[in-house]
This record gives structure tokens, sequence and C-alpha cells, in this order.
């Protein structure tokens, strides 16, 4: 049997995305719901001030967002149906899978992203320099949020574990930072624990690359250092620490 | 060396946090990869762990095993293009269709979407879900959800399929169907099936193996496995009697009647004695559920020994 790696990703994006959206299209008001709501929320507390911190912050919610995702879902087939024993006995790789898997969180966000989209054209009118910026910020921090998940799963042995890890983590990571808004507006003591995640480093760089915050070009330049060193080690570590063949 | 054949040699497990505890102890085997080999055993035997391991999903502690030739460990990525895993407590996910989740095995199987959707199509129609294949697996009923993974296992033709309790809480009648199937795909490839139900083994399986505390005690055909047993013929008597001298073993049963394992000479005779005398009985080769107490040594609760 030959080894077919996008039709193997195309049927992971199949099961956990597709399927699940055309038989319950319900799914989808909470992916563009979760995002928004944040969004919302310090749009109408700073009377419209920080609406482009928001919206960017929405973006990173929902690429932080999907890595949480994976990890339940990752850990709702393996544990639940099995669905991963199945695929491992088969002539799929682990890195087809979880691309798979992650291509599927992905087309999950699409929704959140397009109105996103729609909003940032709006409210923030970003040149095509600062969208390449954004684009590039998502990217590190779907990445990073993805070698989280896959981390995790691979350790999850029930499902109400895992999802008590997804909202512990989702709360650590893009609710209690500071995403939505400039990290400026968290009192000093406090803002060194803000750069603890590495979402506050990306809300910076989005925040700054489109005129939201001011920084030192030095800053910036260790901003996208550290986002891209946390992209690389907490991939290495998901290469290293996930189980395919369990021990 | 193990072409054609399952060969384990020395294969020991144990798992993190088990205190030591051997899931699977030093097991020796070698049968043909052909047919049914069924694994009995009781709850916490080593079934399933010898399934997982073999199956390329569990790394073993020591020993090995190889599959046609193929090392678990060393040739997993050769050996999972021929394989095939309905794992224990697998379940057809409730937001796809029959239809869907045999196509996206198949996909991950590495077939196209167009064969797969059109070998997806076949099994299902095999296992009579033709009419079922666009519901939703969550308004299957049981029989139906289970014959849902049984097609993927028809559609892949993997040479090697892994069948881990796959007819566990089905009633008679579709265990009995799935039956069928398993010995449908058993006629040109090789199925490892583990069962509770020693009437299940005894109707698919062309080798038997008997599991008990992470060892294979016993291994072969039914006929071998009653060949190794001192007594090979059970009688039966359905109200206690006063019982003549005999060379071997009678064991009261609940329902009142006794069994008693003996010789074919001891059986004849005795089935003479108890002609003469009017007493019913019957009298049969012993059976595999004899032979499974044999081997594990456990309590006969029926039986009362």
């Amino acid at each position: 049997m030959k080894s077919r790696f996008f039709g193997q990703v195309f049927a992971a994006v199949l099961v956990d995305a597709l399927y699940e959206m055309r038989n319950y299209p319900v799914v989808l008001v909470n992916t563009v719901l979760s995002p928004l709501s944040f969004l919302l929320v310090i749009a109408f507390v700073s009377r419209g001030g920080l609406i482009g911190d928001a919206i960017e912050g929405g973006f990173i919610m929902s690429m932080f967002s999907s890595g949480m995702s994976l990890q339940s879902d990752l850990s709702h087939l393996k544990n639940d149906f099995k669905l991963q024993d199945m695929v491992v006995a088969s002539p799929t790789s682990p890195f087809t899978y979880v691309t798979g898997m992650a291509l599927a969180e992905l087309v999950y966000s699409i929704p959140a992203l397009a109105v996103l989209t729609v909003l940032a054209w709006i409210f923030i009118h970003p040149t095509a320099g600062e969208a390449l910026v954004l684009v590039g910020v998502m990217l590190l921090m779907f990445l990073t949020s993805i070698a989280i998940g896959f981390t995790l799963a691979t350790f999850s042995s029930d499902i109400v574990q895992s999802f008590a890890f997804s909202r512990l983590i989702s709360t650590l990571f893009s609710t209690l930072p500071p995403v939505y808004y400039p990290v400026t507006y968290i009192p000093l003591p406090f803002r060194y624990a803000a750069y603890l995640s590495p979402t506050t480093y990306a809300a910076v760089i989005a925040q700054s690359a489109t005129g939201f915050l001011s920084q030192a070009g030095v800053s910036i330049v260790l901003d996208w250092t550290v986002m891209v060193a946390v992209t690389v080690v907490l991939s290495l570590i998901a290469v290293k620490k996930a189980r395919w063949r369990e021990v | 060396m193990g072409k054609g054949e399952l060969v384990c040699s020395g294969l020991t497990k144990i798992y993190d946090n088990s205190n030591g505890r051997k899931a699977l102890d030093s097991i020796e085997l070698a049968v043909p990869a052909r047919g049914i080999l069924s694994l009995i055993g009781m709850n916490g035997a080593g079934k399933t762990t010898l399934v997982r391991i073999l199956a390329t999903q569990l790394a073993p502690t020591s020993g090995g095993a190889t599959l046609d030739g193929d090392d678990v460990v060393k040739d997993a990525k050769r050996l999972r293009k021929r394989i095939a895993v309905i794992p224990q407590e697998a379940r057809a996910i409730p937001w796809m269709t029959p239809r869907q989740t045999v196509l996206t095995y198949l996909m991950w199987r590495g077939y196209t979407y167009g064969e797969s959707k059109k070998r997806a199509a076949e099994a299902l129609a095999r296992v009579g879900l033709e009419q079922q294949s666009n519901v939703m697996n969550r308004r299957l009923s049981g029989g139906m959800k289970r014959k849902v993974l049984v097609a993927t296992v028809l559609a892949a033709d993997a040479d090697v399929s892994f069948l881990d309790e796959p007819t566990t809480g089905l009633d008679p009648v579709s265990r009995r169907e799935l039956w069928r199937f398993l010995d449908e795909i058993a006629r040109d490839h090789f199925l490892i099936l583990t069962t509770h139900y020693l009437e299940e083994a005894e109707q698919l399986a062309n080798v038997i193996g008997v599991m008990d505390k992470g060892k294979v005690v016993g291994i072969g055909t039914l006929e071998q496995l009653r060949g190794s047993l001192k007594y090979q013929y059970s009688i039966r008597l359905p109200v206690a009697v006063q019982l003549p001298q005999f060379e071997g073993v009678a064991t009261p049963g609940r329902d009142g009647g006794v069994q008693i394992l003996t010789n074919e000479g001891e059986a004849y005779r005795l089935s003479q004695a108890f002609l003469s005398a009017g007493t019913k009985f019957s009298v049969n080769r012993v059976s595999l559920d004899d032979v499974f107490f044999h081997f594990v040594h456990a309590e006969i609760g029926e039986h009362g020994q």
C-alpha cells in the first residue's frame, strides 16, 4: 500500500473538521464567538479606542485556540474512539496524522479568521508589510500552540483531564496575558509576569507593527527572537516527548 | 526465519507504575500466519497487550516478535502497510456516517479518495449496511456500529488484521452474523482475534492460544489442545447418581448434575454401565471450556471444581 501524504492529511481534515462542521453546524458559532467575545468587551470598555488591539488579539487567540482544540480532539479521538490506535497500525506516519489534525483545526478557525479579516480591513487598514507581520506572528502562534497541544494530548489519558488542561492553558496563555490590549496597561511589577506567556510577545509584535504600541527596534527584534525560540523549543519538545507507539 | 509465521520469542511487557508485574511474561510461540488465531483468557491475562505489541502500537520491554518475517519493532513501518486493527473498545465516530468512517480509514491506509469511496461502498454492502451507509453512526444499533468497524477491516484488505474482542456486547444473532464476515475475511487473510467467548474461538479459530497471567499456557488446534489433556472425554449426568469406580475426575454442578472427565476407554465403559442402569447421560469430547479451565487452573463455578 502506497503512502499518500496529501490523501492522509485530507482524511484527518475530513474527520476532525469538515464532517463535524457539516453534521453539527452549531460548532461553527462557538469558534466565531470565542475570539469575538473578548474583542467586543474590550472595544466597548475602551469606547472603540482599543478596537485595533482587540482585533489583533482575536487573531492571536484564534491561532492559540487551535492548539488547545487539537489537544482535546486528539485526546478525544484517541481515548474515546481508539482512532489513533487504528491509524498507528496503518501506513500513516505520526507527522502526517498531526499535520492533518492541525490543518483541521485551522479549517475550523476559518469562519472566525474571515470575520476578523473583515474587521481588520475596516478598522486597522494594514499595509502589505503590516499584514505580512501579522500573518508571520499568527503562524508562529499556531505552531507554538500545536506543539503544546500535541505534547499534552500524548500524556492525557481521558477526555475530562484533557479538557481541564485545555481550559487551564487557554486561561494562562490567552485570557490572562495582555493579548487584547497593550502590555503597557499592566502595572510594572505584574508586566514582567505577562512576558512569561508567548502570546504577550505575539501581541506586542502585532501591535507594534500596526502602530498601536510604540516599541524600540531592539525590543521588537528581541520579541521576534523569543517568539521563534519558544516555537522551536516547544516543537522540539513535542517531537521528542510525543508518543506514537506507546511504551 | 519466521516467513509465513507469527513468531514470539521471550516477549515480555512490564508497564510503568505496575510494580514490576509482567503483563506479558516471556511469550514463546510460532504459528502459521493464516486463518484465524484466537487468543482466549481471563481479564488481565495479557491478550490485549500481546495484540497491541504485535500490531505495532505498544513497545515490548524485552524479547521480540516477527510477523511473516517482519520484526514488529524494527520493521514497523513496513508492517504497518500490511496490517489493520480494530482495537478493544473502538467505536464508530458518532458525527460520521458509515460511508465516511470507512472512506477516511482507507485514505489513511493510502488509498485515493476515489478508490476509498468505491471500496467503502462495496464493504458496507457486504456487511449489509448499504441502506444505512449515509445515516449518522450515532443513530445505528450497537450491532450495526460494530459492523461499520468490521467493514473497515474488510475494505482495507490488509494481509493481517487484529480484532480485539470484536463481538463483545453483541446479541447472539449479531455475533453470529459477524462470525460469518470474519470467516469470509480469514479465507485469504490472517486474523488475530481475542475473545471472552469460548464458543466463538471454537467456531472460528484455526489455532487457539490460551493465555493466563501473561503467558501463553496452551496453543494449537482444538484437537491438539484436547490431546494435551489427560482426560479427553466428558460425560454429563443430569442428576447425581452413585458412580462406579473409574479413572478420571467427577465434579458436581450447580444444577445438581455431575460432569465426569475421563479417557476414551473409561468413557465407553461408563456409558455401557449407565445404559444398562437406565441412567440418562450424554458423552462428548471435552469442549474448549474444559480445555480452557484445565490450562488456567481456574475455579470452575458451574462444575464446582
